[in-house]
């Protein structure tokens, strides 16, 4: 009975969260003439396929929109990104955690609340400085802006990850004759790895994910990122292409979904800040 | 760390320090901290878009926008949203953390599933939403109509109390799974001791749950709340997209209408100071985590 109950209160979990994402399935690979019937005929069940699935809808998406296009874009986005963001969090989390002393955790907390400051605060200021900057509707905008949203975190995950790293590593090698510096170049790198791989993971995500900044800042459809372009540009006028908009939703969603699961729980790490021990 | 030999300039810490921080200093004062004191400074001007004139207009954005109806509406709707969802957050977390904890049979995947609302682009979650809401093809429309619950129509995004109701849906589907894990995370430091003696003591499962797992709990499940108010009140994603603000300006949050005034509308001083309405909620959260920190600082050996 007991086990019952289990399974019931999971299955009901996982129909409200995946639902949609089935509704993305459906959607993506219906013919037209299945998709497109009123919900109010009741003889017509929306919830499978009523005629065979058809690849009309993918290569629409894939041959005659920007989305290729926008994947691109996105591309260069999260790689500009991710090398600012290891640049500049990974150096100032092993700071923070081994340099500063006392003051660290402080710092540290001080940086990791401006990741509080929502991009809706910021995006007014924000388009006044791009167009002075003369960024306006180019890629350089979000590449500038992001890190702002991703060092914040980062900082605070490498902080936190290295408290995990044991000191006597990198004690040893200052004993056998290393300088401090020497110690940082080429004993610190090795032992950061896991930490540099979740900011990575961070980053990437981050930018696939944003809307704000890009909504704000770019307005040419070339232009334009996954996460915008799917639900801006996609639409024609008023008609709605469903089938590619959901075909959109789920290629991006999928992989997305694949890294998150593999990273939660650093990622959890870093939201609880010792809130929870273990 | 008593090393002999910190003469060099390879060895002072604390230079090396500064300068491995500097960057990210750099970064987040110019940034973030600067924008984010324009962003106060805008509020009180009558700066637009189109010119470069920055000319202090005192209060009088603010005096315009709390006389402005539709701002009033956004401001509610900001607050109801935020409570609204983040009480069905917490109800749902706990809910599935419980269930979560235990082991059945497809629990890999039932959690892969799980975090996939967490995991999508938010734009892109709308979008599917705004899908599953139809007014012709609603999905909900036609199961609720084939159980026999509906026998009207019921238009999602047509309707302002309706439209509310499914932007609170959305919103507490988004993060319910980060929730989740949060409080799965917290369940699991529980020492097992804690919950073996309430056992031993008699106590059943609900007892347990409210009376021993709940109260050890809540510092956890207040850092699930503290950063879901941050995402909801700040979100302007999912109510962009799913209603625009509509149907006739009825379901806008701060946030879409920062946006319409400040961006679209190109009134930058107008959108600036209905952004600044976003800081209370944002106070309350940092005091919240500040509060938490120094709970777990004092109370660190429990």
């Amino acid at each position: 009975m007991k086990r019952v109950a289990l399974y019931a209160a999971a299955l009901g979990f996982v129909v409200f969260a995946g639902f949609p994402f089935y509704w993305m399935l459906v959607t993506s690979f219906k013919q037209n003439r299945d998709l497109y019937v009123g919900a109010s005929d009741m003889s017509h069940i929306p919830w499978i396929f009523n005629d065979p699935p058809t690849l009309e809808h993918v290569k629409l998406l894939l041959g005659q929109t920007d989305f290729p296009r926008w994947v691109l874009n996105t591309l260069v986005v999260v790689v500009a990104v991710v090398v600012i963001t290891v640049a500049v969090a990974v150096p100032a989390g092993y700071s923070l955690a081994r340099l500063v002393g006392r003051w660290g955790e402080r710092m540290g907390m001080g940086i990791f609340f401006t990741y509080l400051i929502p991009p809706t605060l910021l995006f007014v200021p924000f388009s006044r400085l791009i167009s002075l900057l003369g960024l306006q509707d180019s890629l350089g905008a979000l590449i500038l802006i992001y890190p702002t949203m991703t060092i914040p975190f980062c900082t605070w995950l490498v902080m936190g990850f290295l408290r995990s790293v044991p000191w006597e590593i990198e004690e040893q090698a200052m004993i056998d004759g290393y300088s401090r510096l020497a110690v940082i170049l080429k004993v610190a790198p090795r032992l950061i790895v896991p930490g540099i791989l979740t900011v990575v993971v961070f980053s990437f995500t981050l930018v696939l994910q944003e809307f704000v900044y890009a909504l704000t800042f770019i307005s040419s459809v070339n232009k334009m990122t996954v996460s915008l372009g799917v639900p801006i540009a996609l639409v024609r006028g008023d008609v709605y292409h469903w089938g590619s908009l959901m075909a959109a939703a789920l290629f991006t969603s999928i992989p997305l979904a694949i890294i998150y699961n593999a990273f939660i729980d650093r990622f959890i790490q870093g939201f609880t800040m010792g809130a929870v021990k273990g | 760390m008593t090393l002999p030999f910190r003469r060099t300039l390879a060895d002072r810490e604390d230079v090396l320090g500064g300068a491995m921080l500097a960057p990210a200093l750099a970064y987040v004062i110019l940034l973030v901290g600067v924008p984010f004191a324009f962003a106060i400074a805008l509020g009180f001007s009558n700066a637009t878009a189109g010119s470069l004139s920055f000319g202090w207009a005192g209060l009088h954005n603010y005096r315009a926008i709390l006389s402005d109806p539709i701002f009033l509406r956004a401001l509610r709707n900001s607050v109801v949203v935020t409570i609204g969802s983040q009480v069905l957050v917490v109800v749902l977390a706990t809910a599935a953390a419980q269930v979560f904890r235990a082991t059945f049979r497809g629990k890999r995947f039932a959690r892969f599933v799980l975090l996939l609302p967490w995991a999508v682009p938010v734009s892109l979650a709308a979008i599917a939403w705004t899908w599953i809401f139809d007014s012709t093809f609603s999905v909900i429309n036609w199961t609720l109509k084939a159980a026999g619950l509906l026998h009207g129509w019921l238009y999602w995004l047509g309707d302002p109390a309706l439209a509310l109701l499914a932007i609170i849906i959305v919103q507490a589907w988004r993060i319910f799974p980060f929730a989740t894990v949060i409080v799965l995370a917290g369940l699991s430091s529980i020492p097992q001791e804690i919950v073996e003696a309430a056992i031993v003591d008699g106590a059943g499962f609900w007892r347990r749950l409210f009376r021993v797992e709940l109260p050890l709990l809540l510092p956890v499940v207040a850092v699930a709340v503290l950063f879901g108010v941050v995402y909801t009140a700040t979100d302007l994603g999912v109510v962009y997209i799913l209603t625009g603000g509509g149907p006739a300006n009825t379901t806008h949050v701060l946030p879409t209408l920062a946006f319409q005034r400040g961006i679209l509308g190109a009134d930058l001083g107008q959108g600036a100071a209905i952004a600044v309405f976003l800081l209370p909620f944002l106070i309350v959260v940092a005091i919240g985590m500040l509060r938490l920190a120094h709970r777990t600082e004092v109370g660190g050996a429990q």
